[in-house]
């Protein structure tokens, strides 16, 4: 199959960006798209241009590295894949694709498809943790925890930090995954301790990223390459709620 | 060079209390005048850097991705080891122990693999204290599956995802540090260069990948956490950006590389598709659990329908050869036996390089929806690759190349002979012998990075002043820094007619011939002739766009192949003079009459431990010897049937 590509190249964070245009062919459809934009790479350096630059790594969908957002869509057409599982069957021959890196002002792009999403790590940074240093934990069966709640808490922990729930929202609120990190850590009897310390903590640092506030269009939802449920932004309001009660200034 | 194991003497069941016991002691108010640079933040780096700076020690940690959540320990499925021994079925750390050093194929260092097995267990109660959602029983207790190579459940699990919650434990754990402000992450940035001087490590250069800045950083001790060179083989299940440079460049200076031929390859992988590919995608071992893998018994049934092949004309040829461990014989024969029939003209799938791995049993024994939760985002992975269903037809499997047994070489402290350079996790050569068993490397990583590590790297600074690291000015420094620009400029200068990866296809191809799940020893001299013209092509040919001062990621290919332009000709120097077959490394010369691997442990029972000479001269590399010395095990010839 051949398709265009429309693809969005920027030389550096603050440069003026703009959409190239460039021709894929023969590609096979069972090829991932990221193998698509490797072929066009090569042909690029042959011709002795800048390759487009974009983030990628374990291509299997786990590690959250890859974040395009393909015809307006974050991670493409298809429905709880990331970029990286997104196969050329996705599209039709002689399709135009357009791809654009995630976009939100709290993910500055650093070159083409790149961003910076380090506003992720400096949210976990503020409490995304159970505060235990290494040694005398108790032994893992003294801390029972029922089959539903362990459900519950890995539903919530299988994000893969990528921000496809910031570059879908309106917003740009990172809320989502916010949410997934508070919910499984404060749902597990190993996080209670922290509860609410973790949850004002954990949106004091959201808010001070930059991120939108809450759409309710439930987009985040709908873009996650893992399907977390918006059901883990209640959890964690009503946990931000109580702290916030709780800890109310006399 | 005389290598000292430094194996505590005792016996075996106590070498490590004693040696923490006797372990120097760094005091509490001097640790934050030492310093610790940590190079990797999977399980073994970031769990190190998180616990280092817990003790107080003063912390930088490097990764090449956005992120250190990012680090290729994230995409381990199938689950972590541990002997808790949890569903009485006789489990124990000796029996760990054991299964791990057989598994091994009897090229493991007795005490080293002891030492794992004792502190498995801690790995568990630590990473369920973190919050990691570990698989319950309604009751609330942990649950358990098994691996290939053992008789007993020891593995613990979180769905099919185990690596990606271990490593946000240690994400996590390395965040509150970073929050702290005992460690300073440094993202998007790559190791180039050790530098050593006086014959000590003391510290690193490296490039921002963002702004091509080079820097160089000071410390008193270096940790290389950076994982395996799997990758030389191009396609891998390893991720992409996952490369051997920092091993490669702390060997250049110096430090062994012990059983580079040591290379596993993995039974249960999506098979290759075309050309185009960029990698291979692993289908967790733990399938083998309940899937059954077959061929049908003729060749001229291989293009039929699966479902249309009645039971007796297929071949479950694990279950035939193997009955003791049926579909859960270890990696390297499995692979093997898939190879062997596939060999024979029985494979399926385009290409003919491919086996079933079938599900219908187990569904029709314990339900769809009972498959689907314990293996659900296989079968979706499986789907998005193939655009089949497995949940209808079985899948389709090949063995592909996925982790390296060998790596830097160690002593008991996991410090390399360099003093002052340790090296972690899969890096490292040290607990796996010549095969690694399912759901170890995450127990490994882990062991090193919150139980071994913390420990020994004490009693090293203890040895040392504390305050003052070497200056960055010294001409150790800017020696490194300079020819870590020169190599930079050079890459950019050569603007030939190849990319990068043209030259890395080119290689992985005669690696995976040559030196893949078979190897002989004319296909390994064709290959240690080939290897040097290809490096030599690559120096001439190679076209690399872009500038040095900005993010470039040509750049940080053809870096990353340029070594393993080297260190596979090593791969294959080691295997070559590994007359035995053991383990991952089979050669053809060296079999049984059933084609099982034929050790010979009269001859090699021992470390290869190799020193970089110069790529100059012939003799590119000197082989030092650690003999293997068996206390405890007899060693015997590895049987699963």
């Amino acid at each position: 199959m051949n398709v265009s590509l429309r693809v969005w190249r920027q030389k550096g964070h603050g440069a003026h960006g703009s959409f190239q245009t460039y021709e894929a062919r023969d590609i096979n459809p069972d090829m991932s798209f990221l193998e698509m934009l490797d072929v066009v790479n090569e042909q690029l350096i042959l011709k002795g241009e800048e390759p487009i630059a974009f983030d990628h790594d374990c291509r299997e969908g786990i590690c959250g590295m890859c974040s395009c957002v393909i015809n307006g869509e974050p991670h493409g057409p298809e429905s709880k894949v990331a970029t990286c599982q997104t196969y050329m069957r996705a599209f039709r021959d002689g399709d135009t694709i357009t791809v654009e890196p995630f976009r939100s002002r709290a993910f500055p792009v650093l070159k083409d498809l790149v961003v910076n999403r380090s506003a992720f790590d400096r949210i976990i940074q503020a409490g995304g943790f159970v505060s235990v240093a290494t040694g005398g934990a108790p032994d893992g069966n003294a801390i029972p925890v029922s089959k539903e709640i362990a459900d519950i808490a890995m539903d919530a922990a299988a994000c893969i930090g990528c921000g496809a729930c910031v570059a879908a929202c309106k917003n740009g609120s990172a809320m989502l995954f916010v949410a997934a990190k508070v919910s499984q850590l404060n749902v597990l009897p190993q996080g209670k301790p922290e509860k609410d310390r973790r949850a004002l903590r954990m949106v004091q640092a959201m808010d001070a990223e930059g991120f939108g506030n809450c759409s309710n269009t439930y987009a985040c939802e709908a873009a996650c390459p893992k399907g977390i449920s918006v059901n883990f932004i209640a959890r964690m309001n009503r946990d931000f709620a109580v702290a916030l009660l709780k800890n109310k200034p006399a | 060079m005389k290598l000292e194991s430094r194996i505590p003497s005792g016996p075996l069941a106590q070498k490590w209390d004693r040696h923490r016991a006797e372990i120097k002691l760094v005091n509490p108010a001097n640790k934050r005048k030492y310093e610790v640079i940590v190079v990797g933040s999977g399980l073994a780096g970031a769990s190190a850097a998180a616990t280092l700076a817990e003790l107080g020690y003063r912390v930088k940690c490097f990764c090449f991705q956005d992120s250190p959540r990012r680090a290729h320990s994230i995409s381990a499925q199938g689950g972590i080891n541990a002997a808790k021994n949890y569903q009485n079925d006789g489990d124990s750390v000796y029996r760990l122990f054991y299964d791990t050093i057989k598994g091994g194929d009897f090229r493991a260092r007795e005490a080293n693999v002891y030492r794992l097995a004792q502190v498995s267990s801690n790995i568990i109660d630590q990473c369920v204290a973190q919050g990691v959602p570990f698989a319950r029983e309604y009751g609330g207790t942990l649950a358990n599956r098994s691996f290939g190579g053992a008789q007993v459940s020891r593995t613990f699990y979180a769905r099919g995802q185990t690596g990606q919650q271990l490593l946000l434990g240690a994400y996590q754990a390395l965040s509150r540090q970073i929050g702290a402000g005992t460690v300073k992450m440094y993202p998007r940035t790559e190791m180039l260069e050790l530098v050593v001087a006086e014959g000590v490590a003391r510290g690193i250069v490296t490039r921002n990948l963002v702004t091509g800045q080079i820097e160089a950083h000071s410390a008193h001790a270096v940790i290389l956490a950076t994982g395996g060179y799997g990758n030389a083989y191009n396609l891998s299940t390893n991720a992409r950006g996952c490369n051997a440079t920092a091993i490669w460049r702390a060997h250049r200076k110096g430090a062994l590389f012990a059983n580079p031929c040591f290379t596993q390859i993995h039974p249960t992988c999506i098979p290759v598709s075309g050309d185009y590919q960029s990698k291979l995608t692993l289908m967790s071992e733990s399938l083998r659990n309940d899937g059954r893998v077959w061929v049908p018994k003729r060749k001229e049934d291989c293009g039929r329908p699966p479902a249309s092949i009645a039971a007796e004309d297929r071949d479950y040829y694990l279950e035939r050869l193997y009955p003791t461990y049926g579909n859960l014989a270890p990696r390297d024969i499995s692979s093997r036996a898939a190879k062997r029939v596939c060999d024979e003209g029985r494979g399926v799938g385009s290409g003919g390089r491919g086996v079933y791995l079938d599900f219908a049993d187990a569904i029709g024994r314990l339900g769809q929806k009972v498959v689907e939760e314990r293996y659900g985002n296989l079968f979706d992975i499986y789907k998005e690759i193939t655009g089949e269903n497995a949940y209808d037809v079985p899948m389709r499997i090949y063995p592909a190349m996925h982790y390296t047994m060998g790596g830097l070489w160690v002593d008991y402290n996991l410090m390399s002979n360099l003093p002052g350079l340790f090296i972690a996790g899969e890096a490292n050569f040290s607990d796996h012998g010549a095969n690694r068993l399912g759901a170890s490397a995450l127990m490994q990583g882990l062991a090193d990075g919150y139980f071994v590590l913390p420990y020994t790297i004490g009693g090293y600074l203890a040895t040392l002043k504390p305050g003052a690291t070497l200056p960055l000015d010294h001409p150790d420094f800017r020696k490194a820094i300079e020819d870590v620009a020169g190599q930079t400029r050079r890459l950019l200068s050569i603007n030939g007619s190849r990319t990068p990866d043209s030259f890395h296809k080119e290689l992985g191809k005669l690696l995976w011939e040559k030196c893949g799940m078979a190897r002989n020893r004319q296909g390994l001299e064709d290959a240690i002739k080939t290897i040097p013209k290809i490096r030599e092509e690559f120096w001439r040919n190679v076209r690399v766009p872009g500038q040095g001062e900005d993010l470039n990621q040509a750049l940080e290919r053809a870096g990353r192949i340029a070594d393993f332009l080297e260190l596979a000709e090593l791969i294959c120097v080691d295997a070559l003079t590994r007359e035995e077959s053991c383990g991952g490394h089979f050669r053809e010369e060296y079999q049984t009459e059933e084609g099982e691997a034929l050790r010979d442990d009269a001859n090699f029972s021992f470390v290869s431990a190799w020193e970089f000479k110069g790529l100059n001269g012939s003799g590119r590399w000197d082989l030092h010897k650690e003999s293997l010395v068996y206390e405890e095990v007899h060693m015997a010839q590895r049987s699963y049937k």
